[in-house]
């Protein structure tokens, strides 16, 4: 069971996630991608009187990536609670002194500083406002890390490659200028 | 699938906020090993399929693989602003997903952000430029 709750190296869980693209193209045409399910979400949501046209469209025609994103909660909660590693996330030295320094270390096997997301009112502003910033980033560039990154770079799309170097910017940015001032 | 996505996920710690400042401090390899390996293993699977069969089990219909749509600016913008709020929080909408059950209110706020986020750009779709 231990290879179930150790940490797995980059080698296999890179191209674990890299044959997610084959395979959903193979078994029906379909293109891996997360953030779509957001959309997805809200034209659920959406209540028939009020709502905008954008989200009235049929969803059923997505169940499949409804059903994907369901999966990835279900294994998200084997992995981490059924399974969960007991060990502290295996950061390089240099990062760790940075989150020491920072006031945002752990103190136990936390995926997520405790700093950050225990609930405070500042916490759950930062929280909503970055969420707000994901969602409404990911539908404009019409795709985040694994849209883009993966499947977009993947099968040579231009389009991906502008939306990843826009990525990195803005995450440079953040983690550099935002991320230092939050654990004080 | 989904199942082992999120699993994947979870257990390679992609889904740490701390590996994702560490990734964009430059202080490991790790994050950048599992983004060029899925990279390559997915071009390399979707050749060899291409070669194989070039059809798709469940209906037999040629596979196709969808081109995003043309754009200039919405594409580096997105990203730009996913990127900033990823930077900040850690999370982008995989782990989101992955991490719901973890018991954190923090994720399921995110996700709420996240879930407003795209509602609001579905009503300001029209105004953006492309």
């Amino acid at each position: 069971m231990k290879v179930l709750s150790a940490p797995w190296p980059w080698y296999v869980a890179g191209p674990l996630i890299g044959l997610m693209v084959p395979m959903l193209l193979w078994l029906g045409n379909r293109s891996f991608g997360i953030s779509q399910n957001l959309e997805h979400l809200c034209a659920i949501t959406q209540p028939r009187t009020f709502g905008i046209d954008y989200f009235r469209y049929g969803w059923r025609r997505s169940t499949w990536s409804v059903v994907f994103m369901v999966g990835v909660v279900l294994g998200g909660f084997l992995a981490g609670v059924v399974f969960a590693n007991p060990d502290p996330v295996a950061l390089s030295a240099a990062a760790r002194e940075m989150f020491a320094a920072w006031g945002l270390s752990s103190t136990g096997n936390e995926l997520l500083p405790p700093q950050l997301f225990s609930f405070t009112p500042r916490n759950a502003l930062i929280q909503v406002l970055s969420g707000v910033l994901v969602g409404f980033g990911t539908r404009y560039a019409a795709g985040c890390t694994s849209g883009h990154a993966i499947t977009g770079l993947a099968t040579g799309q231009p389009q991906s490659l502008l939306a990843v170097a826009g990525i990195f910017a803005g995450g440079m940015t953040a983690a550099h200028f935002i991320v230092p001032y939050l654990g004080h | 699938m989904g199942t082992v996505f999120g699993f994947v996920l979870i257990r390679s710690e992609a889904a740490s906020w701390y590996r994702i400042q560490e990734m964009f401090y430059l202080q490991s390899f790790h994050m950048y090993g599992i983004l060029s390996s899925a990279v390559v293993t997915a071009f390399v699977g979707v050749q060899l399929m291409r070669l194989m069969s070039g059809r798709a089990a469940l209906d037999g219909a040629p596979i196709t693989i969808p081109k995003k749509a043309p754009g200039r600016f919405n594409y580096p913008l997105g990203g730009l602003l996913f990127g900033l709020g990823w930077g900040v929080i850690g999370l982008c909408p995989g782990p989101m997903f992955a991490l719901a059950s973890s018991g954190s209110v923090g994720v399921l706020l995110a996700l709420g952000g996240a879930l407003h986020g795209a509602w609001l750009y579905g009503f300001m779709r029209a105004w953006l430029p492309r």
